[in-house]
């Protein structure tokens, strides 16, 4: 269960640590996740998983382009079009989904679909595919009994450390969310960069909203993100932009929520479950407020350039 | 000797600014070319440019004889053109190594880390640097700074290489080792540009020098056949007097004391770590030192704007220490702050509201509760006269003004002794800096002034001649300390120099 819910955190915590590396805040983050679950659960109905995670990254690809036109060549304010990114996204994704919008846009997916599929309110969830003995190893097992989508978690989150630290690309990202105006001294194209950057957090987010409907909770309501991305968001923060410790920071945040649901199906105390419910919350506002605070913000390495429009001739 | 880099016609508009005007430049093999000018002639224009940093409105770039078009840093870079920025363009939270193989193109994906090692010591040794590549930006003095800049160009295997002012923050001993290595790379066969505004400079290390005004190349000469004198004329475009003033009053009461004072700076550590000193009536008294290295903690602090973390400041034998700025500002303390057009004004208000930022809350210019605007509009005016700041009226935004005006403005503001009569205690932190020479006199006109007046004076500059021209005592600070005090009779450069590097010895 930890492992599950903390993948959520994971996969969408990663694509924000590129964009945020490389400059860009992406607030977005909420709203691509909920259009990235509604997306799998339409697609998922229509033509299967596979289909479903696809669709999904490419529509936070999609909805991250309008972040970045906004934030790097407009260079308007990331705040504002990021919380309205998220804004435009939990709405959206609430019409696709609702009942009747939903049975149109699947009929013209695929017409021949049964009147079964068309309204119901749940999809097929991901198939766990325990891996041959590392699964049957007492207490770390169940990281060995998953769906795909965790076991490519797993391999992302280190993939991305050693191309963030280890490589050219690595370099030449971290260097333009710290100094920009060094790395284009250096003849690297900061717009280009920051833009896909931008991108990778976007199908990121995505995926982590395929993952949380398909993997975890297939059972469709409006707004079933509730939060997570802004969660994600101040992991991201506890992680200091890397991806290594944003495992441990996710599925910690994973094991709390886990804690919380315990409680309530044992019944324990009216109040507990509630209190526990803010926990990942109220974390999630003292690492915001941390970073605001100019003394903290150097200690624990910001990246120097975030959220600071780029323009040369200034 | 070949010609490796020619400019043709070279026009750049800004809004508002012609900062280039038809401009020709050529730069041959084995040169070091002095690019002379004041601030806003043009140089720093010119040479972004020349770096694809800006894009023409018109004329021509040939480099090896072959015109080119340069659309990006990156085009210049693989036509062996490299560039030091005014201020350094490092990032600062990396390393060494990190900064200098930033956007190297070769071949794999994955940095070899050690054979960049070994190759970036390599290189700094040749030119008799001593430096880590494994250090953190941060860590280093401004003079390592400048040597990594010069490896991440040289170690793209530039030839053409420019310097935009690179000597604004080293010590005298700095800027003698930059330039030996400079002329080691000219005698390698590369070119250097490198551009100053110190006369001093252009004759020490350069073999030809080319003078930039108003955006006009004026003239190129050879340095050897011409004068500092003449080269200040050229750049100024009249007779300049170099000479110091002399003023009749003698100094008279203490008006600041400061006892062992120590001052957080912003990064958490003391910025100030033990400083005395005393100012007295009717005396300017020079802080001199590369900045960054406690004056502005120390100017805040006397200003009351920071915090003192231990020691005294006792002002006409008052304590005020802990002080805030209100208290400051009423027990006569007038502050002008560096980087007046971003810390010293509020862009957005107009030039009335800037000018009475302080004085609105006090009689005549207020009751109780309302403001009398026809008071504050009739002295704005009069200090707008007075001051000379250029302006079509009181009520255009202070952000319109150019960097002499602002300057102007706060002084008008802060000197005119709108409450409370003239100050008795003016600190001026980088009061002339990034002005041209006319507002620069300006200035040094109205310290002189109210040092004649009787008010004591902290004049905080990096500029050594403008010290020695205006002070009568000088104070060396670096480190956080003052590591000596001369008096006007005693200090030359070649002193205070001294004084700032051995400090650097006794730290490293
Ligand atoms: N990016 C810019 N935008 C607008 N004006 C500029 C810009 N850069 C320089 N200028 C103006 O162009 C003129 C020349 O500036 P610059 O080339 O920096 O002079 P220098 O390097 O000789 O001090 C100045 O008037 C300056 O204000
Ligand atoms: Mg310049």
């Amino acid at each position: 269960m930890t492992v599950q819910v903390g993948t959520v955190y994971l996969l969408a915590s990663l694509g924000e640590i590129y964009a945020e590396r490389s400059g860009i805040l992406n607030l977005g983050l909420e709203g691509i996740m909920v259009m990235g679950a509604a997306i799998s659960f339409i697609f998922t109905l229509a033509y299967g998983h596979l289909a479903a995670i696809l669709a999904s990254i490419i529509v936070g690809i999609l909805m991250s382009l309008i972040l970045a036109v906004m934030a790097i060549y407009m260079r308007l304010n990331q705040t504002v079009t990021g919380l309205a990114l998220t804004m435009f996204g939990l709405g959206l994704s609430g019409f696709l989904a609702s009942p009747e919008i939903r049975r149109i846009i699947l009929l013209a997916l695929n017409p021949s679909l049964p009147e079964r599929l068309l309204a119901i309110q749940e999809a097929p969830k991901l198939p766990e595919i325990p891996v041959p003995g590392l699964s049957e190893i007492p207490v770390i097992g169940c990281f060995f009994r998953q769906n795909v989508l965790v076991y490519i978690s797993y391999m992302a989150a280190p993939l991305m450390w050693f191309i963030l630290f280890k490589t050219k690309p690595g370099l030449s990202l971290r260097s333009v969310g710290e100094n920009p105006a060094a790395a284009d001294a250096m003849g690297i194209n900061v717009f280009k960069l920051r833009c896909a950057a931008t991108m990778i957090s976007g199908g990121f987010a995505g995926l982590a909203g395929a993952y949380l409907f398909l993997g975890f909770q297939p059972f469709w309501q409006e707004g079933l993100t509730a939060g997570k991305g802004f969660i994600a968001l101040s992991l991201v923060i506890l992680s200091t932009w890397n991806p290594l410790k944003a495992i441990l920071g996710a599925y910690l945040f994973g094991g709390v929520e886990v804690i919380q649901y315990r409680l309530q199906l044992f019944g324990l105390g009216a109040l507990s479950p509630y209190l526990l419910a803010m926990l990942p919350y109220l974390i999630a506002i003292a690492a915001l407020i941390a970073v605001s605070i100019e003394s903290v913000r150097k200690r624990i390495g910001v990246p120097a350039s975030l959220g600071i429009p780029y323009s040369r001739e200034e | 000797m070949e010609t490796l880099v020619e400019l043709r016609g070279i026009v750049k508009k800004f809004p508002g600014v012609l900062a280039n005007d038809r401009v020709d430049f050529e730069l041959r093999r084995g040169e070091v070319h002095a690019l002379l000018g004041e601030n806003g002639a043009g140089k720093t224009t010119l040479m972004n440019i020349l770096y694809g940093l800006y894009r023409p409105d018109e004329g021509e770039i040939y480099i090896r004889g072959r015109r080119v078009e340069l659309r990006s840093p990156r085009d210049a870079i693989s036509l062996g053109i490299g560039m030091v920025h005014q201020n350094f363009k490092l990032v600062e939270s990396h390393t060494v190594l990190e900064n200098i193989i930033l956007g190297l193109r070769e071949n794999g994906l994955r940095i070899d880390f050690e054979s960049h090692r070994r190759r970036i010591t390599e290189l700094a040794e040749r030119y008799g640097w001593r430096i880590d590549p494994m250090a953190r930006i941060w860590q280093l003095s401004a003079g390592e700074k400048q040597q990594v800049e010069l490896l991440k160009i040289l170690y793209r295997g530039a030839e053409i290489l420019i310097l935009d002012e690179p000597t604004s923050v080293l010590t005298v001993q700095e800027t003698r080792r930059l330039f030996e290595a400079l002329r080691r790379m000219a005698a390698e066969g590369k070119g250097v540009i490198f551009i100053t505004h110190k006369l001093n400079e252009v004759m020490e290390v350069s073999d030809r020098v080319t003078v930039m005004r108003k955006g006009k190349v004026i003239i190129t000469k050879d340095t050897r056949e011409t004068t500092k004198m003449e080269l200040a004329n050229y750049m100024i475009g009249r007779q300049v007097i170099f000479g110091r003033r002399e003023a009749s009053s003698k100094p008279g009461a203490v008006v600041l004391k400061i006892l062992d004072l120590k001052v957080l700076g912003d990064r958490g550590y003391p910025a100030v770590n033990g400083v005395s000193l005393e100012v007295r009536s009717g005396e300017i008294l020079g802080v001199a030192g590369v900045s960054g290295n406690g004056q502005v903690e120390l100017a805040e602090a006397i200003a009351g704007l920071r915090k003192p973390m231990a020691g005294r400041i006792l002002l006409n034998g008052v304590d005020a220490t802990g002080m805030d700025a209100g208290k400051m500002i009423e027990l006569g303390v007038a502050y002008i702050p560096p980087e007046g057009n971003k810390l010293g004004i509020v862009p957005e208000f107009r030039i009335v509201d800037n000018l009475f930022l302080k004085a609105y809350r006090y009689p005549p210019y207020s009751n109780k509760i309302l403001l009398n605007w026809r008071r504050m509009l009739g002295k704005a005016r009069e200090l707008i006269e007075e001051f000379g700041v250029v302006t079509p009226s009181v009520f255009s935004k202070a952000k319109s003004l150019s960097g002499g005006n602002i300057q102007r403005l706060i002084l008008a503001r802060e000197l005119s002794g709108i409450v409370g009569g003239a100050p008795r205690l003016i600190v001026a932190a980088y009061p002339t800096k990034g002005l041209d020479v006319g507002a620069t006199e300006f200035v040094h006109d109205l310290l002189m002034r109210y040092k004649e007046m009787g008010s004591g004076i902290i004049f905080i500059s990096e500029d050594l001649e403008e010290l020695l021209l205006l002070s009568d005592r000088i104070a060396v600070m670096s480190g956080g300390r003052i590591r000596g005090v001369l008096a006007r009779e005693e200090a030359d450069a070649e002193k205070i120099g001294l004084l700032m590097s051995e400090a650097a010895i006794q730290a490293g």
